[in-house]
């Protein structure tokens, strides 16, 4: 099939062309099948497919975020008990925590159509690790299709709720930053009619005791088998026919590479990366004197096919680091001796700086890590923008592991006995809620004697500003039930809890002092919210007065991205400037001016 | 430039978070679609609002297979910033490209990190002349200033997408009708005013550096002598060891010592700022900084 001559608009189906990207090609996809329930947790690069499913019809279908992954998975799950297709979407990190409903599960199986998307991250974007989804679609024994571009992020969804109930299971589609955030004109269809089932009584398949999941085992390695077998003519696999005796076997969006590099090679392209369909690839392998298996990050298929037996190469001419991309193909299709090397590259001159992310002008994460340096605390850090604080200027984070993971390590950390520097949590509001509450029981039932900091910005700020439960509001914007943090910890039995002001950074400063000195658990909450999210703030903007400034750089330690060196000097150092633009008035820089120069621009009128 | 019907044309348009990237990879996918083109818009979301590099790629032909465009192939590099557009420049066509580029720079505070005197920030060094002399067609213009003239600094994107529409085959109608899908309606009539004004500076000549583009600062030792001996003295008999100048020294170039008295452990790394003298509650510490007369 020519995916390009597919989508070749027509007048008639121009309205059915939408350029849409991956995710809002998935978010489709899940609408077409016919899906009711949809739940995720927010991830990039999987944030947009569940806010683009909350803008299809609440008729339609339910659409939430939930509290985390494996949360999203068991609504997901409890859907489909219910009768009805349902859906949770996550980034690949989110599987971790979802994992653990998946591997059960998929010794149930489903009564209605249940599938997950994962986000992959190769290269390493906006995330902790690269792990490779398609690992652990074979660890948990499931399905896992593999898109290459955005019709097929549509058209595969649709196709795995197919798959998810004919063959009695959950199903993983795979999609990878690029694949989600690339726009593309995508096909669109009409939503399906799929009558509603109603839940089914049967325990031995529902209530996962040991008794019963020793008879679902065997079921669950004779479906991969069956599912092998029917990928064996499926659509979802495709033959490219070309010139050449060296055959290219692929998935995924390196297939796009694959031809962008090698345009008339022969092309296994498999839509799905487990099972396998051992006919279908024993018979292209023997087609060929030579096959090359190209895959981004672990070589899944590859050692799949040396294990039946097929002689192939692959990752010893392609990377199982980082993101491919044409250069990265070329480069190792000349190292196995299929391409000419590349003659030498650009000859441009040029010097470029490095632009690291920054947290924002007026960021209220800023100044509680500013303190946090000058008390010199061992901070454990969370997942989310405030880990930004481990470089310089603020250089305040020691350690950063997974999302939740903060509290925890900072109880192992008092409970080593080797720390004599105040011990300090930091995590976020949705981290918070995410997976930190059960860490801070633990910290109150052994009796650490930690801080910990919880950076209350009123939203999911790193993703792009999701709600959650702590701020009142669905995923479609309704009223809710709002968490009160405050009462929360109180609850869980932390006796030392002070609620802060973030600009101000004096105030700031003695609270937490008080809180590392109190003998236990202690909680401050700083109560600024996002500057981004969900309004954008901007206050009146602040100036340095340009006689005054003695070019102490103190105000620079905040890394502000509103602060820069203005063309003025004194004693051989740039005096400071702010761009009015980004300046949101926040003051935590005139705050600490040694030389009190730092002023708003225009005075407020008094009354207005 | 490359003829569409061949191969897909590649336009990598870059920039920092909040500049407008997408707006403009989003007006030139629109109008690559509507002329019946496949058309691949790839840029990565997440870190990318903090401030930092953003990029979207634009490919555009009768069949566009990888989404980015590969290193040296890019038909036209727009930069909405100067250093970003510096950063891609690799990915230009070497004997075909066109680059396009804001010549105002967004400095970040991570540049201005170097407290000894006289020193610059670690900007990209080159003037616009050095990198337009380079390319095959250059445009280094002074977008944040047409657009601050027409009435808003934030239609500079749209200053820049006019220059672009020099380089590709669209008519300027086509333009025209599809700008005003992206930018919100009060700024519609500036936004058109801006690509005309982008696209007529662009028409004069194929290299073109606007006579407001800046070269490097000249630095502060190249005007004056920069040399200064700093003495910090610290009285033993006033520290109480309060730890008030350890713990906010920028530099953190002290430390209490074995008998609780601050010190100054890292004299090289000390830029004499005073911050020290002036918060030490004791009055304990001096700071002087001597200028070194000038060797004759």
């Amino acid at each position: 099939m020519n995916l390009a001559a597919a989508r070749k608009p027509t007048e008639t189906a121009a309205r059915t062309n939408r350029p849409l990207t991956g995710n809002e090609a998935i978010a489709r996809g899940v609408w077409e099948a016919g899906v009711k329930v949809a739940a995720a947790y927010p991830g990039t690069p999987s944030t947009e497919i569940m806010e683009e499913v909350g803008r299809y019809p609440a008729e339609d279908l339910h659409a939430q975020w939930s509290t985390n992954e494996k949360t999203s998975v068991d609504v997901a799950i409890g859907a489909s008990f219910a009768g009805v297709r349902s859906f949770a979407s996550m980034k690949h990190v989110g599987l971790n925590v979802a994992s653990d409903a998946l591997m059960s599960f998929s010794y149930i199986g489903v009564n209605a159509g249940l599938v997950l998307v994962v986000c992959d991250d190769p290269g390493i974007h906006s995330s902790q690790n690269e792990q490779d989804t398609r690992l652990f679609a074979r660890f948990a024994q499931v399905p896992c299709l593999d898109p290459a571009d955005g019709q097929e992020a549509l058209d595969y969804t649709r196709m795995a709720y197919e798959i998810s109930e004919k063959f009695d299971t959950p199903v993983i589609v795979r999609s990878t930053t690029r694949l989600s955030h690339t726009r593309s004109v995508v096909h669109v269809g009409e939503r399906q009619v799929v009558p509603d089932r109603s839940f089914i009584e049967s325990p031995a398949k529902n209530v996962i005791i040991p008794a019963h999941a020793r008879q679902r085992h065997p079921i669950v390695i004779e479906r991969a088998e069956a599912m092998a077998e029917w990928l064996e003519t499926s659509s979802l696999n495709r033959v490219d026919e070309g010139e050449g005796d060296v055959g290219i076997i692929t998935c995924g969006i390196t297939y796009t590479y694959v031809k962008e590099v090698l345009p008339g090679a022969p092309v296994l392209k498999l839509g799905a990366t487990f099972p396998l369909p051992e006919r279908l690839i024993g018979d292209f392998c023997a087609a060929h004197d030579r096959v090359l298996v190209i895959e981004e990050s672990e070589p899944v298929v590859e050692n799949a096919l040396k294990i039946m037996g097929l002689q192939v190469e692959g990752k010893e001419w392609f990377s199982r680091l980082g993101e491919f991309s044409p250069e990265t193909l070329r480069d190792g299709l000349a190292k196995a001796g299929v391409l000419q090397p590349k003659a030498a590259g650009s000859t441009f001159q040029s010097a470029p700086m490095v632009r690291p992310p920054v947290l924002c002008a007026g960021c209220p994460h800023t100044s509680c890590f500013m303190t946090l340096r000058a008390l010199d605390a061992r901070v454990t850090g969370d997942i989310g923008c405030y880990t930004l604080a481990v470089v310089e200027p603020l250089s305040s984070v020691d350690t950063c592991v997974a999302m939740g993971s903060s509290i925890a390590n900072a109880v192992g950390i008092a409970m080593a006995g080797t720390e004599t520097k105040p011990i300090v949590a930091t995590i976020g509001d949705s981290t918070f809620l995410h997976s930190g509450i059960p860490p801070l029981i633990d910290a109150v039932y052994n009796k650490a004697d930690i801080t910990v900091f919880l950076l209350d910005n009123h939203i999911t700020a790193m993703t792009g500003g999701q709600d959650h439960p702590g701020t009142g509001k669905t995923l479609r914007g309704e009223d809710t039930v709002q968490v009160d943090f405050v009462e929360l910890v109180k609850a869980l039995g932390v006796e030392h809890v002070t609620m802060a002001d973030s600009y101000d950074m004096a105030v700031l400063q003695q609270q937490l002092r008080e809180a590392i000195e109190f003998r236990g658990v202690s909680v401050v909450i700083s109560d600024r919210p996002c500057v981004l999210d969900p309004v954008k703030i901007k206050g009146p903007a602040l100036t340095v007065d340009q006689d005054k400034c003695v070019a102490c750089q103190s105000c620079m330690n905040l890394g502000c991205p509103a602060l820069t060196w203005s063309d003025e000097w004194f004693e051989g150092r740039h005096k400071v400037q702010i761009d009015q633009t980004s300046c949101i008035g926040c003051s935590l820089c005139a705050q600490l001016c040694t030389s009190d120069s730092i002023r708003p621009l225009e005075t407020p009128v008094a009354g207005e | 430039m490359t003829n569409p019907v061949q191969v897909p044309t590649n336009v990598l348009i870059v920039g920092v978070g909040g500049q407008g990237v997408i707006m403009v990879s989003k007006v030139l996918a629109t109008l690559c679609q509507n002329h019946g083109y496949a058309v691949k818009q790839s840029e990565v979301h997440g870190m990318a609002k903090r401030g930092g590099a953003v990029f979207s790629h634009v490919r555009f032909g009768p069949q566009v297979w990888s989404p980015t465009i590969p290193e040296g192939e890019a038909d036209v590099l727009v930069a909405l910033e100067w250093a970003e557009g510096l950063r891609w420049l690799s990915f230009l066509k070497p004997d075909t490209g066109t680059f396009i580029a804001d010549c105002q720079r967004i400095v970040p505070p991570f540049a201005c990190r170097n407290r000894g005197r006289g020193a610059e920030a670690s900007y990209a060094p080159q003037t616009p002349e050095e990198i337009i002399q380079q390319v095959h067609a250059g445009y280094a213009m002074d977008a944040t200033t047409m657009a601050t003239n027409l009435g808003n600094l934030r239609a500079a994107n749209t200053v820049l997408l006019g220059a672009l529409s020099t380089a590709l085959d669209f008519a300027v109608d086509d333009w025209l009708a599809t700008i005003p899908q992206f930018v919100p309606p009060a700024s519609i009539d500036i936004n058109l005013a801006a690509f005309a004004a982008g696209r007529e500076w662009a028409l004069a000549g194929e290299k073109r550096v606007d006579a407001n583009a800046e070269g490097p600062h000249v630095s502060y030792t190249e005007i004056r002598h920069a040399q200064v001996d700093t003495v910090v003295e610290i009285v033993e008999e006033r520290c109480k060891g309060c730890d008030i100048c350890v713990k906010l020294c920028p530099e953190r170039c002290l430390r209490l010592n074995d008998s609780l008295v601050a010190e100054l452990v890292l004299p090289d790394l000390c830029t004499g700022c005073h911050m020290c003298e002036w918060l030490c509650p004791d009055f304990a510490i001096s700071v002087t900084n001597t200028p070194v007369p000038e060797p004759a």
